[in-house]
């Protein structure tokens, strides 16, 4: 019997060995750093032993303890803030009337994706550098602030997305069943943009968590976050210490993923769009 | 009860603007079941969108009850739609899908309760009452559209091809169950489709629109025997159109020179002119003696159909003409290819129109 002549990627030739480059590349990084903090020396390299000593030691590290804190209390607020821009914009721009500059609005939402993170980061040190020595303020509403911003992009992406993928008869049907607006949004509307949502808010924590470019311009003595913590390590002694914060920051953000996997999926089942 | 008073509805600005509803009026009765019938872009479902308040006419108004509704929003007009696409809220059950608009008109539970029960046994749907639509086939969800729809107990309901999704035999059970639901509910149904034969078998009276204007109401009956234009005569069931002159005294001459008295318009046609007739191929009979009939032709072929048989003739001044035969194995006919015949037919059973 002769071959279906269609083409396939999977039969071009090395194929399979750029696939496995691309993999390693990729993984063995990890792999390797999530291997080496398990190890009882202090050298990066070279293999001691088993040990958890590395965790133990991070946890009781009590700069490591505050850089933590500060970076859920700055990757909280600035989730909950850019999701609800993100929400309201993405309603403006999918079900509001059509309005003159809509597609400039558009465009400025996504602003912090296109411009370089570095030129966002010297504006904003620029900006806040001034207000600093205006107002006196020094504390953490900067940083706040500045995630918050960044973030909107990362929230608004699937939130717009699930919206537009949205059948609109749908919220036309609830008008008709005597809903107002309110109770349109409430009973139709957002439980069905609620994955979205979801899908927003855990992209901007993650975003906000793991930056490290605007934070270091912004942040001021004393409000290290855990990703300016770890730089900071590697101009002193870089111990795999490091290597076991960097692992549970991976565990968080795969269980994180996992979990949206699930949630949407049980979603999609009940209602199937 | 319901009163479309001249509105008007276009889509854009300036020259460039597409005129969707053209200084449209029609009145319909309580508990009727009334059809927009027309073929896709000639306003039918724009019309709807109207009454539902969707779309907002430029010009005109529309009462309900007496009471201008156009100020209203959706939500404050006591009518409901059947969405084309059913429109089912994906994340909620069949019963909380019924019960929605009896909720959000602020129900007590107990009756919300009992209504979508008894709106589930209408429609037969009870056993699916805590089913997703996603779990349903598409003629369930049809039925759920439509007890949704029935339980706030609307005025009027809005059905936008309500059918057209389904297949034929599915689509003959609903055209039967819809009749059922109107006449046992009481409710006016404004039904829109583009398909013929359902307005016609379901329907009390029928508007025929095309291109933003309204070309005829009236009882099936009326719209099919009694077209008043060309483009009606020819959207309903398959016409022969025949060239004749209308004479004063009221008869008409065809090709090959008889004279017979034809079915006149209602308003007045003005004499000694040229008019189209209307005649309806089933209303025909083939007569093997051309002479002695109104109309002759050559026959050209002969297209068995089952029921049916269809003789395509030529008539004398060029024009085709079809008849159509019943078929009956009893009193089989035979008719060559070639032959020259007679075409009989009811002289009122031709429709004259003007031009």
């Amino acid at each position: 019997m002769a071959k279906p002549k269609t083409f396939d990627t999977r039969r071009q030739a090395g194929f399979t060995a750029i696939a496995a480059f691309c993999f390693i590349v990729l993984y063995l990084p990890i792999v390797l750093m999530v291997i080496f903090s398990f190890n009882s020396g202090l050298a990066l390299t070279s293999w001691e032993g088993f040990s958890l000593s590395w965790y133990v030691t991070a946890w009781h590290n009590e700069v490591v303890q505050a850089a933590t804190i500060r970076s859920v209390i700055i990757a909280t607020v600035a989730t909950v803030v850019s999701t609800l821009v993100a929400v309201l914009a993405a309603l403006v721009m999918g079900r509001g009337k059509p309005f003159r500059g809509r597609s400039a609005m558009f465009a400025l939402i996504n602003q912090p994706l296109m411009v370089p993170e570095i030129v966002t980061a010297v504006s904003l040190l620029v900006v806040f550098a001034w207000v600093k020595t205006t107002t006196g303020y020094s504390g953490l509403g900067y940083l706040i602030l500045a995630h918050s911003a960044f973030c909107i992009p990362f929230a608004f992406m699937p939130v717009r997305a699930r919206l537009q993928g949205m059948d609109q008869t749908l919220e036309q049907a609830a008008a008709d069943l005597y809903a107002s607006s309110w109770q349109t949004f409430r009973r139709v509307t957002f439980p069905l943009l609620w994955p979205g949502v979801l899908a927003g808010a855990m992209l901007a924590f993650v975003t906000s968590l793991d930056d490290v470019v605007i934070t270091e311009f912004v942040k001021s003595a004393g409000q290290d976050t855990l990703p300016t913590y770890m730089l900071g390590q590697m101009r002193r002694n870089l111990t795999p210490e490091t290597n076991a914060i960097a692992t549970v920051l991976l565990v968080f953000s795969v269980v994180l993923v996992v979990a949206f996997f699930f949630v949407s999926r049980e979603n999609h089942a009940k209602a199937q769009l | 009860m319901i009163e479309v008073d001249r509105i008007h509805v276009r889509f854009g600005e300036g020259p460039g603007a597409f005129i969707a509803l053209n200084d449209v009026s029609v009145t319909i009765g309580e508990s009727e079941f009334f059809t927009l019938l027309g073929p896709s872009g000639c306003g039918k479902t724009t019309l709807l969108r109207s009454i539902a308040g969707f779309i907002h006419p430029n010009e005109g108004a529309i009462r309900l009850a007496g009471q201008d509704i156009l100020s209203l929003p959706p939500f404050k007009r006591p009518v409901n739609t059947v969405f084309q696409n059913y429109a089912l809220f994906p994340h909620m059950t069949v019963a909380e899908n019924v019960g929605f608009g009896l909720e959000m008109l602020g129900r007590p539970r107990a009756e919300v309760t009992r209504t979508v029960e008894e709106m589930l046994a209408l429609v037969k749907m009870t056993a699916m009452a805590n089913r997703r639509p996603s779990e349903l086939s598409g003629g369930q969800q049809q039925r759920v559209a439509l007890a949704r729809a029935l339980a706030p107990k609307p005025k009027v309901l809005l059905l936008d091809e309500s059918l057209s999704a389904l297949d034929l035999k599915l689509r003959k059970e609903m055209q039967i169950e819809l009749k059922r639901l109107q006449s046992e509910t009481g409710i006016t149904f404004i039904f829109v489709t583009h398909d013929q034969e359902e307005a016609l078998t379901m329907s009390d009276r029928i508007a025929v629109m095309s291109a933003g204007k309204i070309r005829q109401i009236g009882t099936p009956r009326e719209i099919y025997d009694h077209p008043r234009e060309r483009f009606v005569a020819d959207f309903i069931g398959d016409t022969n159109f025949v060239q004749a002159k209308l004479f004063a005294d009221g008869t008409v001459e065809l090709p090959g020179g008889a004279r017979i008295r034809a079915s006149l318009p209602k308003d007045a046609v003005p004499a000694n002119r040229a008019v189209t007739l209307v005649i309806r191929p089933e209303q025909t009979v083939l007569e093997q003696a051309p002479e002695q009939a109104q109309l002759s032709g050559v026959l050209e072929n002969v297209v068995y159909c089952g029921t049916d048989t269809h003789y395509h003739l030529t008539l004398t001044d060029g024009a085709r003409f079809v008849v159509r035969r019943q078929n009956n194995p009893a009193r089989p006919v035979t008719f060559e290819k070639g032959q020259r015949l007679g075409i009989g037919f009811d002289p009122q059973a031709a429709q004259v129109l003007e031009g």
